[in-house]
């Protein structure tokens, strides 16, 4: 049997004015989960992670998160839980070592502890060095580093990440993903990621919820919303130089193959089949035309063209 | 309340108030102006302008006729020369002391309030586990303790300037007295209290520092009367009066600070940001 969900809301909805920020929203997250929470800026990302916190009031629904109803309970659960906002939100005028101290302060963390703890932050995030310096003279990401180890001074369950990645270099943004699953599968923190950064998503989230206006329109894991909106098939093939254009030809004459590319400099090709079945009769009709097969890989739609489909699908929906 | 929590968030606003030139300039340069350098102007120069050929001294007698006369039973037995400095530095200069608790606790306070939502530093401290409360309790006092500091320092180093400055004319110590010490601890803080309570309403409404300080600067219209009042001799800080004041001031800054508070709420600070 699943163990109990460290966050639950059923019907939970937020307006401002007449704007729907969070619509309706039902969700079950787990302990040691990492939940991809998608979607275009305005979605409802921020909005539904403040109304997780506490800070902001549910216009209706319910709500829990470990066990406790964040309006009710907000000090208590904010205790539990570390939240990364989508700006750093660091204060710069204090050194980096400061800032730490006084959160270590503010989540309550033993007095004994506070300077160990702050200091392992500080190692972990290789801010040890800058740690005397004002936050004013850092690089963003060491800023986003800073930030990153507040949220977890006092060793939160659950941790929220709004946009952690947002505007890092490749090398800082490898970083945080390492700190992400760690936290995740070492650590059994439940983790909720805001982001728009799919192949971030693709690779870090057990499960995914996508957002639009306020409304989750899909929640499943990367491949379980293949198999339930992705019906096409992407596929590459190798063949000849010599074979390209019959190839080519081919294919262009089949109704159900679309997004017919060839590769500049060698022999192939790449299409996306509306259905997976119609691969057989493909292969048949290039073997009828003489084109030599040497290669043929189906490729998993990544979670960028299962977003894309979706988002596709709402807008023919609503035209 | 969790006074851990509220020292932590007085040491954070106090440190970057103490970094910021942008805040600290005016609390020096204020202080430095109304503490030292006009009282040591007037206390020397008031003797040394009377004794000017030309110096005015049949309008300055009409003046001194037009006092309420409870202020002139303070200056019997002293001469002119003795007499203006007395009116200068002992009457003149208390209403226009309140401006300092008033402009440090409403600079602090704008720094602390809009200024943090300006720099974006306001989010990290809404996700801590402290209450609306003690989130605004660590504020105020943040702007309320380093505007008693300047107010108590001020009035040493006023007294001090003072009495240095008046020692070749007086012979004698002219402060403190009984009104300048009501004046420090009961409506200084009283003063301070509204400074703040005006600028926590504004900063709820506006994004930035600067912003939040022009506006909330009108506080300072009624110190501004009181200062004409004294001067004009329409107005006497006798020991009562300046009681009274400090009630009056307490009850502004009271009402002030009771709205403050309630427009303090994390989910408003949000909604609004």
């Amino acid at each position: 049997m699943r163990e109990q969900p460290v966050i639950v809301t059923q019907g939970l909805t937020r307006l401002f004015g007449d704007i729907t920020a969070v619509d309706n929203l039902d969700l079950e997250i787990y302990r040691g989960e990492v939940l991809g929470y998608l979607g275009h800026n305005g979605a409802g990302k921020t909005t539904t992670v403040r109304l997780l916190n506490g800070v902001l009031t549910p216009t209706s629904g319910k709500m829990q998160v470990l066990g406790l109803d964040p309006s009710v309970n907000g000090a208590e659960l904010r205790q539990r839980t570390g939240v990364l906002t989508e700006t750093p939100s660091v204060d710069e005028r204090l050194t980096g070592y400061e800032n730490l101290k006084i959160f270590a302060a503010l989540f309550n963390v033993p007095q004994a502890d506070v300077e160990k703890r702050v200091g392992e932050l500080l190692e972990t995030f290789q801010l040890t060095d800058r740690a005397g310096d004002r936050v004013g003279e850092y690089s963003k990401g060491m800023k986003q580093k800073l930030a990153l180890a507040r949220a977890l001074i006092q060793q939160p369950e659950v941790i929220f990440f709004d946009e952690p990645t947002s505007g890092l270099d490749p090398v800082i943004t490898r970083q945080v993903h390492t700190l992400i699953q760690d936290l995740s599968k070492n650590g059994g923190h439940t983790v909720f990621l805001c982001t728009h950064n799919l192949a971030e998503a693709q690779r870090l989230c057990d499960r995914v919820a996508v957002l639009e206006n306020g409304k989750m329109v899909a929640l499943g894991s990367p491949a379980e919303l293949a198999r339930e909106l992705w019906k096409g098939t992407r596929l590459e093939f190798e063949t000849t130089h010599e074979a390209l254009p019959t190839a080519l030809q081919t294919l262009e004459a089949m109704p159900d193959a679309h997004e017919i590319t060839s590769a500049e400099d060698q022999p192939a090709i790449s299409l996306l089949l509306t259905l997976r079945d119609q691969i057989p009769a493909m292969v048949e009709r290039l073997v009828a035309a003489e084109v030599p097969l040497y290669r043929l890989t189906p490729q998993e739609p990544t979670l960028e063209d299962i977003y894309f489909a979706l988002h596709e699908n709402d807008q023919e929906v609503e035209a | 309340m969790n006074w851990r929590a509220i020292k932590a968030i007085i040491q954070r606003d106090l440190l970057a108030v103490v970094r910021s030139k942008g805040v600290m300039i005016p609390l020096i340069i204020v202080p430095l102006v109304f503490m030292i350098l006009l009282p040591a102007g007037f206390g020397y120069f008031t003797p040394v302008l009377m004794e000017m050929p030309g110096a005015n001294m049949p309008d300055l007698t009409l003046f001194l006729d037009q006092l309420p006369p409870a202020m002139l039973a303070n200056f019997e037995g002293y001469t002119m020369e003795q007499l203006m400095i007395i009116f200068s530095l002992v009457y003149m200069f208390a209403p226009m002391f309140l401006i300092l608790p008033l402009m440090v606790a409403s600079v602090v306070a704008a720094d602390s309030f809009a200024g943090e939502k300006e720099r974006k530093t306001l989010e990290a401290l809404i996700y801590t586990p402290t209450t609306d409360m003690e989130l605004f309790v660590g504020k105020v006092l943040s702007a309320m303790i380093p505007a008693l500091l300047v107010s108590l320092v001020g009035f040493l180093l006023y007294t001090l300037t003072a009495n240095l400055a008046a020692w070749p004319t007086m012979g004698e110590m002219i402060l403190p007295n009984l009104t300048w010490i009501i004046l420090v601890l009961w409506v200084s803080p009283a003063t301070a209290s509204m400074g703040l309570g005006a600028t926590v309403i504004v900063s709820s409404r506006v994004n930035a520092f600067q912003e939040a300080n022009q506006i909330a600067g009108v506080i300072v219209l009624p110190i501004l009367a009181l200062v004409i009042a004294q001067v004009t001799g329409v107005m006497y800080f006798s020991v009562w009066l300046t009681a009274l004041l400090g009630v009056v001031f307490w009850l502004i800054g009271g009402v002030l600070l009771y709205f403050g508070v309630r427009t303090f709420r994390r989910s408003e600070i949000l909604a609004k940001g």
